[in-house]
């Protein structure tokens, strides 16, 4: 064989108190499409980065065409030929698409010019774009396109892309593994990050499977089952959630026209959306992020308030009531962020259980706090939920992403919600974790509360809940049993056409 | 080449002791400072720090002047870091200070020279209050209209100073007073007199005020759910709106607290240590509070030792102004550098600094 | 009472020349925070350039000297203003004020001996026929030499920030530090260099105040206009040009105001005197109360500490 584009030998990256990659070796080919497969966690983001130039290892080389590479700064990198789409795009908002892409070239043309080589490059891509809107303007999709673009204009030989099609629709997802096809055709290597098997199987031919830092394990993704691929990035037998079969009760929580605007500058407004949940029951919303998920969760925490109408809870209008009145009735939500809005990071366990357990737990009494109780509270949260922490001194912000969300989803489950709405619960978390958090989430239900999924992981929404609905552009589907629905009803129904069955293709 | 490692959780350690290291720090730095002047350092330092409290030639003066200096600018930082916790900044005391020492001169001057035992009690309402609608004026702005409180109360500060040079060269002027600008002298005026409790301690209504605002401010921010709503809003706001905390009611409670004890502060000052409305009434207070408020690290306790410090650096400024020659501006500067290294010390409570070795962790550079 | 003694062309012209200490001071902080860092320590900045300003020209003779003293001591200032927010990784707010508290005491013990001074003048730049034209020969070729500068200093920062790559890089920065960073851009070098450009510009705006506005020293002397400089770049919305306006409007109300004192106006002076500070107030209820816009306006990241993990 000729020699590798890129090869990566012995590389080790120390963070204080983590081992993000120890000893990792692979190569990549000309013309490869190469597959780096991990969890979250698994160390694969450090790897790109000190491909990219942003870190730099502690030990180990890298070649590149058999001369030796160690990029110092991202701008190294691009000379040489790398190019990269980020995870959370480094896209800047208030700036046009042709200064974004600008941004992004170390020797960027005059703006005119560019604009006119950014429409050019779109179409010939297949990923039509215009250079004169504003970025913050853009759907999810269309942003990417923004960053893949960025990389294309510097004719990139290898392509890192971290987690591509997370923001976006299967049909999406088809459009651009076309476009990536197009590019290996004309001999260019990609390095495609993910820990969804099935892409992965569609579009590599080579993969690289990391856990906890190591190469666990290569292997050519097209002869390997989706399941044999799970177990070497996961390196045990998964628990699957189980769940008797669905006896719903009285509808507990009503959603009737609910329109509000976001309140922030580039959200998404809610328009006109309609459901029911009824005791016992899961509804699971998928869509793209930035469709109006952050939004949604807001209208119906209480952090955005709606006319009273809009909202009830078990019959009561509760639309127009705040946070706590919502809380006190039984309306519970543990929101996507964790650090920073379903918890503080510079605050103890023990007051981030105060945070949303005050009243249902009764932790304060005529607004005094009882501390010792909020500690209990923790304390229970912490065994409960099998927290991994010192104890519920410690800061929010010390905890794993997984543990902290064990925190928050079990600090809103402990206090018996009759309606619990989560956003992304299992974003970020390992493998077992996310199996036991949607276990619980499964057991709630089961014991006849109301639970709202929002999730953009579709794998999640199928697997726990009993009907489905998609949101785009801040508007709802009708939700649809999950039973008997095809992955082309889903992608329509996540691209905005409305579901009627005859549309379905 | 250094750097800069983010803690995972803040240390408790660094948290007690920046202050005093940065006090330290200060000594030497404003001992350089007054070299660089010509004064002799050590004597300066001793003057500054020691001598009030201690010599026999000043101490029996100067002593009292320490709870005299040190409780309107506790009772005026306790307020403020109340609002500083919640991420609320408010930081035209200085101007709430004077509208509730008007206010207040406003009732005395208005009863003179009747009689009565609720003329004093009538001041403390009318002080609070002043200050109290002074600062609700950025508050209802940034409520309303999202305007800035920090623009908006700062240039309130201005506004109250044309307002007290008005009141002292014109609508307060003592008809008996010759011409001369300045209201009647409200400390002479009984009924509305702010008499030093026990003599010789300095101690005031004033000082009172000030230790009860202490208390109340424990109690509020270590027991109550509305100082846990306080310090969530300061360090989560999106965390805090999703405990139920609403930012209007926050932003109001907040604002109106803080103006309400400098209005307070301005009311005990006019009525005892300054006498009377003057032009140059206020002497910075609402500022130096600021200081006194970070140096204590926003907590009451801490704000009653950083209050002492400065209300001495005050007195002992003044020592040696008279002593010394001393400028009376280095006093202002040995303020302003020792919150620059307050400032600065604090990166030792939320990082790590590590010696990175260039040949091992080349990203450091 | 006498209006009639309020001419409108001289108002214009001594209304450029009241404006160009906040015109400069603004402009220099709008980069500032363009660049995503919030200083409050303007008016300590301006005071302490209005003093370095003053001494460094009644010592070297020359105005010019003064000023550009007057830069070097406002980037100076900055710089522990840059040190504390950058290095130090301290709150924003704090190390503003910190830095004017620090400003108005260290300019007062600096300028002790330099009270009561007359400084050298500030000649008016001679345009030969231009200046003695009626009306615009007033206006536009009647001033001092940091008139022009002022306000090529408005126009090069508009042409820099659009139309130059250090301009894109620096409105990244602002805009969004993570993704500046993550694209190898060094985000606390730009804010740095943005801290000590607005430093030097708030130092110059000082000097201006203390050489030709005034002319003299006094404690305290910018009475408040750092923080109006601060008020004006929300009104622009930053934006340059709406920088210039907004200093042209404020420095025509200062000088009516003076005028009206001038003039007898039965107003007692005080009432007068607040007008700068009420109004400005007024701008920004106006300025601010569309959410949406002023979100949409202001930098991204503007206040907030960056800190690169790894």
């Amino acid at each position: 064989m000729s020699t590798p584009l890129l090869s990566i030998k012995g590389l080790t990256k120390v963070y204080p108190g983590v081992v993000a990659n120890s000893d990792v070796t692979f190569d990549i080919g000309e013309g490869e499409v190469h597959a780096l497969l991990g969890e979250n966690g698994a160390g694969k983001s450090t790897l790109v980065k000190a491909i990219y130039g942003l870190i730099r290892p502690n030990e180990g080389t890298m070649e590149w065409r058999g001369q030796p590479y160690a990029p110092s700064a991202p701008a190294q990198a691009r000379a040489t030929g790398v190019a990269m789409v980020f995870q959370h795009f480094s896209l800047f908002d208030a700036m046009d698409v042709a200064e974004n892409v600008a941004l992004g070239m170390d020797n960027p043309p005059p703006i005119r010019e560019l604009a006119a080589q950014i429409r050019k490059v779109s179409n010939d891509y297949g990923l039509p774009l215009d250079p004169d809107r504003l970025v913050g303007d853009l759907s999810a999709g269309e942003r990417q396109r923004v960053e893949i673009i960025r990389c294309l204009l510097q004719n990139p030989q290898l392509l890192i892309m971290d987690e591509p099609t997370s923001v976006l629709t299967p049909q999406e997802v088809e459009i651009l593994f076309k476009t990536l096809r197009q590019l290996r055709a004309e001999g260019r290597s990609i390095l495609y990050i993910s820990h969804k098997l099935e892409e992965i199987r569609a579009l590599c031919e080579n993969a690289t499977v990391l856990r906890l830092g190591k190469v666990v394990g290569r292997a050519d993704p097209r002869q390997e089952s989706a399941r044999s691929l799970a177990e070497m990035m996961v390196g045990q037998t998964l628990h699957t959630p189980s769940r008797e079969t669905p006896d719903f009760g009285k509808p507990l929580l009503e959603v009737s026209d609910l329109s509000v605007a976001s309140p922030s500058a580039f959200g998404t407004a809610l328009k006109g959306i309609n459901l029911t949940v009824r005791a016992g029951e899961i509804l699971g919303i998928g869509g793209v992020a930035g469709n109006g998920q952050d939004e949604l969760l807001g209208a119906l925490s209480g952090e955005i308030r709606a006319p009273s109408g809009m909202v009830r809870m078990a019959g009561e209008p509760v639309g127009q009531y705040g946070p706590t009145a919502r809380r006190a009735m039984g309306l519970l939500c543990a929101p996507e962020e964790r650090l920073g809005h379903a918890a503080a990071p510079d605050m103890s366990l023990t007051e981030n259980a105060l945070l949303t357990g005050a009243w249902r737990e009764r932790l304060v009494n005529k607004g005094f706090v009882n501390w010792g109780k909020a500690k209990g509270f923790a304390e229970t949260i912490i065994k409960r939920f099998d927290v991994r922490t010192p104890g519920p001194h410690v800061a929010a912000r010390a905890l794993s992403g997984g543990n902290l969300q064990k925190f928050v989803i079990g600090r809103e489950i402990l206090q018996r919600p009759s309606v619990l709405v989560v956003n992304q619960p299992t974003w970020g978390v390992d493998a077992s974790a996310a199996a036991a958090i949607r276990q619980a989430l499964l057991d709630l239900a089961q014991g006849g509360a109301a639970v709202v999924v929002i999730s953009q992981d579709l794998d999640e929404i199928l697997e726990i809940s009993d009907n489905f609905a998609a949101l785009n552009g801040g508007r709802l589907s009708a939700p649809r049993p999950v039973q008997g629905l095809t992955m082309d009803q889903i992608g329509l129904m996540l691209g905005g056409a409305e579901g009627d069955t005859d549309v379905a293709a | 080449m250094l750097r800069l490692e983010k803690r995972p959780s803040p240390s408790k350690a660094w948290n007690f002791a920046t202050p005093i290291v940065a006090v330290l720090l200060t000594m030497i730095a404003g001992g350089i400072l007054f070299a660089i002047l010509g004064k002799n350092p050590f004597e300066a330092i001793k003057l500054i720090f020691w001598d009030p409290l201690f010599s026999e030639q000043f101490a029996a003066y100067s002593r009292p002047q320490l709870l005299v200096k040190a409780g309107p600018l506790i009772l005026i930082a306790v307020g403020l870091s109340i609002g500083f916790r919640a991420g609320i900044w408010n930081i035209g005391a200085e101007g709430q200070y004077i509208i509730g020492a008007l206010c207040a001169a406003a009732v005395a001057l208005g009863f003179y020279p009747g009689e009565g035992w609720y003329i004093f009690p009538l001041m403390i309402v009318a002080g609070a209050a002043g200050g109290w609608a002074w600062a609700m004026i950025p508050a209802i702005l940034k409520t309303r209209f999202n305007t800035n409180e920090i623009l908006v109360s700062l240039l309130l500060v201005y506004v109250a100073e044309k307002l007290l040079a008005a009141a002292a060269t014109g609508f307060m002027r003592n008809p008996q007073g010759a011409g001369f600008p300045g209201s009647r002298n409200i400390h002479q005026y009984a009924p509305a007199s702010n008499q030093e409790l026990i003599v010789g301690t300095g101690l005031h209504w004033g000082v009172v005020a000030a230790f009860v605002a202490v208390i109340f401010a424990y109690i509020l921010l270590q027991r109550h759910i509305l100082g846990f709503h306080v310090q969530l809003a300061g360090q989560a706001p999106r965390a805090a709106r999703f405990a139920g905390v609403a930012p209007t009611r926050l932003v109001l409670m907040c604002m109106g607290l803080s103006g309400a004890f400098a209005g307070m502060a301005g009311m005990f000052e006019v009525s005892g240590p300054a006498r009377l409305i003057s032009i140059d009434f206020n002497a910075g207070y609402g500022f130096t509070a600021i200081i006194v408020a970070f140096l204590g690290r926003l907590h009451p306790v801490g704000i009653v030792l950083a209050g002492l410090l400065l209300a001495l650096t005050y007195i002992g400024g003044e020592l040696a102004q008279f002593m010394l020659n001393l400028p009376a501006a280095a006093i202002q500067v040995f303020q302003g550098m020792l919150l620059f290294f307050l400032l600065a010390l604090d990166v030792l409570s939320n990082y790590r600094i590590l010696l990175a070795l260039p040949g091992r962790n080349p990203e450091a550079a | 009472m006498d209006f009639g003694s309020i001419n409108p062309v001289v108002l214009i012209a001594t209304l450029m020349v009241a404006a160009t200490p906040i015109l400069l001071a603004a402009i220099g902080e709008l980069v500032v925070e363009k660049a995503g860092v919030l200083n409050l320590g303007v008016e300590g900045m301006m005071i302490v350039g209005a003093v370095s300003g003053f001494a460094a020209s009644v010592t070297t003779g020359s105005p010019y000297l003064g000023m550009l003293a007057a830069i070097v001591a406002g980037a100076l200032v900055a710089l522990i203003f840059a040190v504390l927010t950058q290095i130090l990784m301290a709150n924003q707010v704090a190390s503003g004020l910190a830095l004017t508290l620090f400003g108005l005491g260290f300019s007062a013990l600096l300028g002790q001996s330099y009270v009561g001074i007359v400084p050298p003048r500030t000649e008016k730049l001679n345009f030969g026929f231009l200046s003695d034209l009626p009306v615009v020969g007033r206006i536009l070729f009647g001033h001092d030499i940091l008139v022009y500068v002022s306000l090529a200093v408005v126009a090069g920062t508009w042409w820099w920030l659009n139309n130059t790559r250090g301009g894109r890089v620096l409105r990244a920065v602002g805009e969004n530090h993570d993704s500046a960073h993550a694209l190898g851009y060094k985000v606390k070098r730009v804010r740095i260099l943005a801290i000590l450009f607005g430093g030097g510009c708030a130092g110059l705006g000082g000097a201006y105040l203390s050489l030709v506005r005034v002319p003299q020293w006094t404690e305290g002397m910018t009475a408040g206009a750092g923080w109006i400089a601060l008020a004006l770049v929300v009104f622009a919305s930053w934006r340059p040009w709406r920088v210039l306006l907004g200093a042209y409007l404020f420095g025509g109300i200062m000088v009516l105001q003076l005028n009206l004192q001038a003039a007898g106006f039965r107003i007692p002076v005080e009432y007068l005197a607040m007008s700068p500070y009420l109004i400005t107030i007024l701008v920004l209820v106006v300025m601010s109360s569309n959410r949406a816009r002023t979100s949409l306006s202001a930098p991204g990241s503007l206040g907030r500490s960056f800190h690169a993990a790894g």
